[in-house]
């Protein structure tokens, strides 16, 4: 192990197992069946990952401060309803409830916050709020997609598949505002020494204000990304989501407490998520055992991390 | 020779084909089934139904493959992707029984383009370029308050076991069941419980609201929850109302020991499992290069009192009551469409 951790550092290691685990989802694939090696065959396998990606980003921005977002699922399905029927119908409208949406999020952050909530509960009951909200909105499945955000999101842009590009735009933003400016630095710090930040004189209720509305704000993106792909929405669309994108920010190289989170990682960890339901259905596995197959690919990779860590406990 | 099995297949269409199947036209087509859930009885016995016919079909050369798939949790997301998977695995056509008709239009569209065939039933898609094998469920509810008209003409209290909240099958029931109640007025709905179409989530969900209601003299349900209903009737003391059954062998069960006890008399409706044959026949006459409409209608499963004992003998323990259709059938379908 140490003479492992002189050629390449854990650190290092850490950051490169969500792109190795990636890459190696993704060369499996192509070996099963290279029809999917094409631009037509990336967009079909990629198209879906786009929405839970950018529901992960947002589920990273709550564990960046020790939290877990029980309600993201139902979150997304809401948006994903107001975006099938207001946005289309009267935009006006449609953009005042995303952004009622946004703020309520942030009020979520807030209330959690000032009474010293578990987010656990809070987030698990709110996540039953939206659920109704977008039941109430939709009772039965339907509304249509804005004819601007279908074509924005099944746009072929030449050499590379739109949901790389989306990808890679997304991962880059938010690792640039998260990871390189100086605020960033604070509201991961938030989750890693709240005492510390508070004492500099950080407000701790504007940093949660703060990712609560981030988070807000990319599972307002995540509906809209939903139902441009689905053409229209129903109350229950993103429910999986929920537990996907807590799957997502771990695999990324996430951790439950310390502020510890990759944006970029992120992204990459809800890709590996939904190429691993596809490498599963390729190798033809019955339906039966593809749950446990999933669960057995997050372990394998945890695993890994696992060990790496270690490394890096004992690398002085 | 490939002529010949044109010539033989374009024959077979204007006659109808011969009883044994002839290597046919689709003879190196593939088609696949996309499956949104397993987890009930009649979800089972449609996937054996499948399994059953196309084996059948593979080993005579009518298709060259037909698998099933189904997605681990039952969430349109999860369909959609799969969809997707199956478009890139190359198939010629889709058989689907979809987990929303709307949710999946997006990826049902992606097929088409690409020129596969797409087939919905019992979970239709409203994506105009695939095309629906439905049930008429709004019918089926108001049928069942039709036959509770003729058996209680002086009406009463009905309670409505309703299925998974939030999918369309269980608000299209429901509707019809309501619009049969506003048009008999001698009956109220008492109560409504969702029992999701399992009897234990149903027994537990009427024994939850049994000690509210006033007598109940019937229950109206949506299948696979009326055994459940029985027993919590039971539990309670309660007298045994009429309970519409839904084909499944443990109610078919429940019905004749209470038939051959006290002469109990109801009525079973649902759909035959074997639907997913139906489309599968379907989807292989569109290759085939057959006119099909694309909004076809599946006939119900009906069991009365004097078919009860033939229908329970061909229903295996825990599955449910059903038809494999065969492509004679099919036939038949799509010409009483046109």
């Amino acid at each position: 192990m140490s003479a492992l951790a002189r050629l390449a550092p854990p650190r290092l290691l850490r950051a490169l197992l969500p792109a190795v685990s990636l890459a190696a989802i993704l060369a499996a694939i192509f070996w099963l069946q290279p029809r999917t090696a094409s631009y037509f065959g990336l967009n079909l396998l990629l198209n879906l990952s786009i929405p839970i990606a950018l529901a992960t980003i947002a589920q990273m921005f709550i564990l960046c401060v020790n939290d877990l977002d029980l309600s993201i699922g139902g979150y997304v399905s809401l948006t994903a309803c107001i975006t099938a029927t207001w946005l289309n119908d009267t935009p006006a409208l449609g953009v005042l409830a995303l952004l009622l949406c946004v703020v309520a999020y942030a009020a979520m952050g807030a209330l959690i916050h000032l009474r010293q909530l578990p987010s656990i509960v809070v987030t698990l009951g709110m996540s039953f709020v939206w659920l109704g909200l977008a039941v109430l909105l939709l009772p039965t499945p339907g509304g249509q997609a804005p004819d601007w955000l279908r074509a924005l999101m099944t746009l072929k842009p030449p050499y590379v598949p739109f949901p790389i590009v989306a990808a890679v735009v997304f991962a880059l933003v938010v690792h640039v505002g998260l990871m390189r400016s100086a605020y960033g630095v604070v509201l991961r710090g938030a989750g890693g020494n709240p005492r510390a930040v508070e004492r500099a004189g950080w407000s701790l209720l504007h940093v949660k204000l703060t990712l609560y509305a981030l988070a807000g704000l990319f599972g307002v993106l995540a509906g809209m990304a939903l139902v441009g792909l689905t053409t229209s929405a129903d109350a229950n669309i993103a429910l999986r989501y929920t537990l996907l994108s807590i799957a997502g920010v771990i695999l990324g190289g996430g951790e439950f407490v310390g502020g510890r989170v990759s944006p970029i990682g992120a992204v990459m960890g809800a890709m590996t998520l939904t190429l691993a339901g596809s490498f599963l259905s390729f190798l033809r596995l019955n339906p039966d055992w593809q749950i446990g197959a999933q669960g057995a690919i997050l372990i394998l990779v945890l695993a890994l991390r696992a060990l790496i860590n270690r490394a890096e406990r004992r690398a002085p | 020779m490939k002529s010949m099995i044109f010539a033989a297949a374009a024959a077979g269409m204007a006659v109808s084909f011969a009883a044994t199947p002839a290597p046919a036209d689709t003879a190196d087509k593939r088609i696949a089934l996309s499956n949104n859930y397993a987890g009930n009885s009649w979800r089972q016995a449609m996937l054996r139904s499948w399994e059953t016919v196309t084996s059948q079909a593979v080993a005579d050369g009518v298709v060259a493959a037909a698998d099933a798939f189904t997605t681990a949790e039952n969430q349109v997301t999860e369909q959609a992707a799969q969809i997707q998977n199956l478009i890139l695995q190359g198939y010629d056509a889709i058989v689907l029984n979809a987990a929303s008709p709307e949710g999946l239009n997006g990826a049902v569209r992606e097929a088409c383009g690409v020129g596969i065939t797409v087939v919905s039933f019992d979970g239709v898609v409203s994506e105009p370029c695939a095309w629906r094998i439905a049930v008429d469920f709004v019918q089926m509810g108001k049928d069942e308050v039709l036959y509770l008209a003729e058996r209680l003409p002086e009406g009463g209290n009905l309670l409505e076991i309703r299925g998974l909240a939030g999918v369309f099958v269980d608000d299209a029931i429901s509707s019809g069941i309501h619009e049969g109640v506003a048009e008999n007025p001698q009956f109220q709905i008492v109560g409504s419980v969702h029992g999701d179409w399992a009897q234990d989530v149903a027994q537990k969900a009427v024994a939850g609201i049994l000690p509210s209601l006033p007598e109940v003299h019937a229950v109206v349900t949506q299948g696979g929850d009326g055994y459940g209903a029985a027993q919590a009737f039971k539990a309670a003391g309660r007298p045994t109302p009429v309970i519409i059954m839904g084909n499944r062998h443990d109610e078919l069960t429940w019905w004749k020991e209470q038939k051959d006890a006290t002469g109990y008399e109801t009525m079973s409706v649902s759909i035959a499992p074997g639907v997913s044959t139906l489309a599968f026949w379907v989807a292989q006459q569109i290759l085939d290069g057959a006119e099909v409409p694309k909004d076809l209608v599946v006939p119900f499963l009906r069991i009365d009192q004097d078919t009860l004992e033939e229908g329970l003998a061909d229903t295996e323990p825990g599955g449910v009551a059903n038809v494999l259709y065969s492509l004679d059938d099919a036939q038949t379908v799509i010409a009483t469409a046109q």
